[in-house]
């Protein structure tokens, strides 16, 4: 009985349970700094926990940590599984969760009415803790839960971005009609799969699946495979199912943006690698079915067609926008590829674009903080008057490119390396390359209208973002520079990840 | 005497990047932040100039293969940010570090001389790229390169963008755009290529690192020559035709930049990259087994040709000048495709010999655009009794770049010719004939205007403002008549005059360049 007061054997769930009280607990907290400062604390909290929580799992012989909620054996309660690749979201869902919240109390300030402070960071505590849910839980049914607690909330996130433009209305209206329609296509396959299984353990629905004779012409299957595929296809912002992404991200609070950018899509795709690999197995979703051919079909036209429009945008966010649906393309171009560098180079990948993503966006919010707006027009001379926030982005664009160096190489390098090691998936390798070109492009813009340009009106006036902003900014970026020095850490990571979601294969 | 546990490798990096962090504090007092760059390229040179002995000693190869490399940094499992010394990267280091100082002196008289904004960035661009420069020259394995490649890509586009106008900054993007295409698409391709087929092997070692793959069977022939045409394009600052188009573009930059570009670091990085390749990824008997190197001589003569016919036909003098790098530059590589010991000797001489040389050339045209503001061939006419030095200075490069005595071109022609007949490739001979002879052709007509064509005189004497307006929208705003000027600012004078004389002193004195190129030889298995 004691050991439920003990923090350590309940790390699985008090990274949910921790921000979803403490985001509820939010409310209450005033009208001044509070809500603020207590969103720090329960992130700051949550964050020591996936650390803590990622030691347990590198420590641990089996590979994972496996925890029965109320002790419910796992054929009836809900089981939280946590294996080197979950471990690895949750510290970077936690942690940049918790950077974005240090630099959020700025930018609120300025974007969002006072009065509504103690909504906003508990709607902003919940949809982190939806987001962890979603990592950390091995049952298909609580992922389904937890996704409408984070969807819910992202909606209301993106929706208070109104105060600065109207427009951040309709943007979240159109996420939450499609999100909507991805969700209830997630619950519908998830329905199919208990039918068919009768359990809604991730694990023993692959046993049971794999059990199956015939599965491939398994009609209930099929159709779970394929509502899932669309669902998830909409959650994670897939080419041509983006459509919602940049309006969400364009006009919502730039913290949001921020958050979003590095979190939200990234568990989309974290559901993606749950179903299509630990519940189906390689061997039906990838040989059996050509998920492989659609995804990474579907991966490299959003490359290079959302590559080619963030080069015509002059909107920072919204060229950032565009640029992380391409971003998402790398990922999920990737793990389509169904082998170990592939795989590795998908998770890594996760991380490394949320840091340098969340960094850019935060130097992007910086602007909008300054000037109250940010297009290329206004970051004109820039790189004089805030050195800091602009060498943030150069150095955010850089690791989009990939250059060596940054976080971005890393996961370069395992995807082409994946992609020549399959057989027949070079074009895969030099979509890849292209795509860093069309980064080159979109970042130069922005070098040369900042560095090389002439300030104009206001612009000329403006002093560097306040520290609270630039300083959160730069952990990100300086995370990701550093982990593009020495990937030892987060690419041991990716493989194991990616060998045991593979491993699990007929 | 007081040892520092510091390899030196590790502090020719680290003293040019000290002296970029130095430069930029010191922002605020430009004579201060000269002598700061001018001393980090002092003791750099020096720190460079000390490595040499231990490479040029004998039994180099031997404790070279047994030797560690020193490592820095595991970027990826197993990948190591690594350096090494070897005589091709210590020929490399020289020369840009003794080249950076004499062109920092020429920078302090060109800079000032033309108000040029911006120093301090100027400054520090410079002395990251030195750094960029020596990260590459003793890079320890491929990926080491790639990365010191890309960083120098990076650093010197602030200096091509310099001016800020619409101009530049086009030029810059040409610049940039040219570089990240080929050395993403291709190089990296290569490389993660090279690192899949060989298991995770990328180190220089002289004979290549293909040799395990190709004789268990994993690498076919067709599959090396398309490695290895991935390289040679993915290098483009080697500027091999159709991927030169950067290097004319880049001629906008201020003309300390287009010597840095031309002589110390870019173009070089770019051939040196080539040889490096070919000696230490390929092996030269590993190319020569499988013949899919053969195309190289080919292209190399054709970009030699065909860079010299364009730089005949160009007015603007840096343009010329830069058609001309283009043409030299394959000169290195068409010794290197020979793939003979001695051709990879006349490769490693000419990246030397042709530094001094077109270094020289560039700090007589910045010279003349200082002083008398004119940039066309055209107007030069008498110019050499105004500016004698810079045009002596300029005879000189032009000499080197025709490979006549007592030259530093001389020397490396003369290995390279001996090359050819070694090799027995007529193509070559050929190649290098009709080459000398356009050299000669482009670059002895301007001599003989400085110094034989009398200076036009203007029609309307007494309305100087309006005559001004020929010369460029430079006009007259340095209080000074554009006709009436003699030699550009002592800085610049001084420099040029050593390079010239470096170029003379090169052809009676090349022991240290001949003795590295000669250890680079000997280390051919």
């Amino acid at each position: 009985m004691l050991d439920a007061f003990e923090i350590v054997p309940n790390l699985p769930v008090l990274v949910v349970t921790t921000p979803l009280i403490g985001g509820i607990l939010t409310i209450a907290m005033g009208r001044g700094k509070g809500p603020w400062a207590w969103a720090t604390l329960i992130t700051g909290v949550v964050f020591y926990f996936t650390v803590l929580l990622m030691q347990q799992v590198l420590a641990a012989k089996t590979g994972f940590i496996s925890y029965e909620l109320g002790n419910w054996p796992r054929q009836w309660g809900i089981e939280y599984r946590v294996d080197a690749l979950n471990a690895f979201i949750l510290l970077t869902v936690a942690g940049v969760g918790f950077v974005t919240t240090l630099y959020a109390q700025k930018s609120v300030e300025k974007e969002i009415p006072q009065d509504r402070h103690n909504f906003f960071y508990a709607v902003w505590v919940l949809a982190i803790c939806g987001l962890l849910g979603i990592t950390v839980t091995g049952d298909a049914f609580n992922v389904y839960v937890l996704l409408e607690i984070s969807s819910l909330t992202v909606y209301a996130l993106i929706a208070m971005g109104k105060d600065m433009n109207r427009q951040a209305l309709t943007a979240s209206l159109r996420y939450l009609i499609l999100g909507s329609v991805g969700a209830s296509f997630i619950l519908l396959g998830i329905g199919y799969l208990m039918m068919v299984t009768g359990t809604l353990n991730m694990e023993d629905m692959h046993d049971r699946l794999a059990a199956l004779p015939d599965i491939v012409h398994h009609r209930t299957v099929l159709v779970a495979f394929a509502f899932l595929l669309c669902g998830l296809g909409l959650k994670m912002a897939l080419f041509p199912l983006h459509m919602w992404l940049p309006k969400a991200y364009t006009y919502a609070p730039s913290a949001v943006s921020a958050l979003l950018s590095a979190t939200a899509t990234k568990v989309g795709i974290y559901m993606a690698f749950r179903f299509l690999f630990t519940i189906f197995g390689v061997g039906f979703s990838f040989v059996a079915m050509p998920a492989n051919l659609v995804l990474s079909v579907a991966a490299c036209a959003g490359i290079l067609v959302t590559g080619v429009t963030a080069v015509r945008q002059t909107n920072l966010k919204r060229m950032l926008a565009y640029s992380s649906v391409g971003q998402l393309g790398y990922i999920v171009a990737g793990f389509s590829l169904a082998n170990v560098h592939g795989v590795a180079g998908s998770v890594v990948h996760i991380f490394n674009h949320a840091v340098m993503k969340g960094g850019m966006f935060m130097a992007a919010g910086a602007i909008m903080y300054r000037l109250g707006r940010c297009d290329l027009r206004s970051i004109r001379g820039l790189g004089k008057r805030m050195p800091l926030t602009m060498a943030a982005f150069v150095a955010g664009g850089l690791g989009l490119v990939g250059f060596p160096l940054t976080a971005g190489f890393i996961s370069k390098w395992y995807l082409v390396q994946g992609a020549l090691e399959a057989p027949h998936m070079w074009p895969v390798a030099a979509v890849v390359l292209v795509g860093s070109l069309l980064a080159v492009a979109y970042t130069w813009r922005v070098v040369e209208a900042a560095y090389f340009q002439e300030p104009e009106g206001e612009s000329a006036l403006v002093t560097e973002a306040p520290l609270s902003m630039v300083a959160p900014m730069w952990i990100l970026i300086g995370a990701s520079v550093y982990f593009g020095v020495s990937a030892t850490f987060t690419g041991e990571i990716s493989m194991r990840a990616a060998k045991s979601l593979l491993g699990g294969a007929p | 005497m007081i040892h520092f546990d510091v390899s030196p490798q590790l502090l020719a990096l680290y003293i040019p990047l000290l002296g970029a962090l130095l430069i930029s504090l010191a922002g605020r007092w430009p004579n201060l932040r000269e002598l700061v760059t001018l001393l980090t390229a002092g003791v750099l040179l020096y720190v460079v100039a000390g490595m040499a002995p231990a490479v040029l000693a004998d039994g180099f190869w031997a404790s070279f293969a047994k030797a560690p490399g020193l490592k820095l940094a595991e970027v990826l499992p197993g990948v190591w940010l690594e350096l090494k010394v070897e005589p091709l990267g210590m020929l490399f280091a020289l020369i840009a570090s003794s080249l950076w100082i004499l062109n920092s002196i020429y920078s302090i008289g060109y800079m000032r001389g033309n108000h040029e904004k911006n120093q301090t960035r100027f400054y520090v661009c410079f002395a990251l790229a030195i750094a960029s420069v020596m990260g590459l020259a003793f890079a320890g394995n491929l990926f080491t390169l790639f990365v010191f490649y890309e960083a120098l890509t990076l650093t010197t586009y602030p200096l091509v963008a310099h001016k800020g106008s619409a101009e530049a900054i086009r030029s810059a993007r040409t610049y940039l755009g040219i570089l990240v295409v080929t050395s993403v698409c291709f190089l990296l391709a290569g490389i993660i290529g090279t690192y899949v087929f060989t298991g995770g092997d990328m180190t220089f070692r002289p004979g290549g690192v293909f040799r395990r793959a190709l004789a268990d069977g994993s690498l076919t022939a067709p599959t090396l020559g398309i490695l290895f045409v991935l390289y040679m394009y993915g290098i483009g600052k080697a500027a091999l035709m159709p991927v030169h188009r950067w290097l004319p573009a880049a001629m906008v930059a201020p003309t300390p930049v287009s010597a840095l570009l031309h002589a110390v670091a870019v173009v070089k990085a770019g051939v040196f990259t080539v040889l490096k390749v070919i000696v230490y990824v390929f092996g030269p008997a590993v190319l020569v087994r499988y013949g899919v190197g053969d195309w190289l001589i080919y292209v190399a003569g054709a970009t030699i040709l065909i860079a010299s016919c364009i730089a005949l036909f160009q007015d603007n003098l840096k343009r010329r000048l830069a058609y001309s790098t283009v043409s030299q530059l394959s000169y290195v590589i068409i010794a290197a495709a020979l793939l003979s010991p001695l051709s990879i000797t006349a490769a490693a001489l000419h990246i030397a010999a042709h530094a001094f040389g077109k270094i020289t050339l560039f700090f007589a045209a910045g010279s003349i655009y200082t002083a008398a503001h004119k940039t066309e061939i055209s107007q030069l006419d008498g110019i050499g009794r105004r500016m004698p030095i810079t045009m002596a200075a300029f005879t000189i490069g032009s000499l080197s770049m025709i490979g006549l005595p007592p030259t530093a071109g001389f020397v490396s022609k003369w290995y390279l010719l001996q090359a050819t007949w070694e090799t027995d490739a007529p193509f070559v001979l050929v190649v290098v004939i009709l080459s000398t002879l356009l050299n000669a052709a482009y670059f002895l007509p301007i001599v003989y205007r400085a110094f034989f064509v009398a200076e036009a005189k203007p029609h309307h004497e007494p309305h100087q403002s309006s005559a001004d307006g020929n010369f460029g929208d430079h006009g007259d705003h340095h209080g000074h008549d554009a006709h009436d000027h003699g030699e550009a600012p002592w800085p610049v004078v001084v420099a040029l005059s050593c390079t010239a004389l470096a170029t003379i002193v090169f052809f009676f004195y090349s022991d240290l360049a001949i003795g590295l190129a000669n250890q680079l030889r000997s280390g051919l298995p």
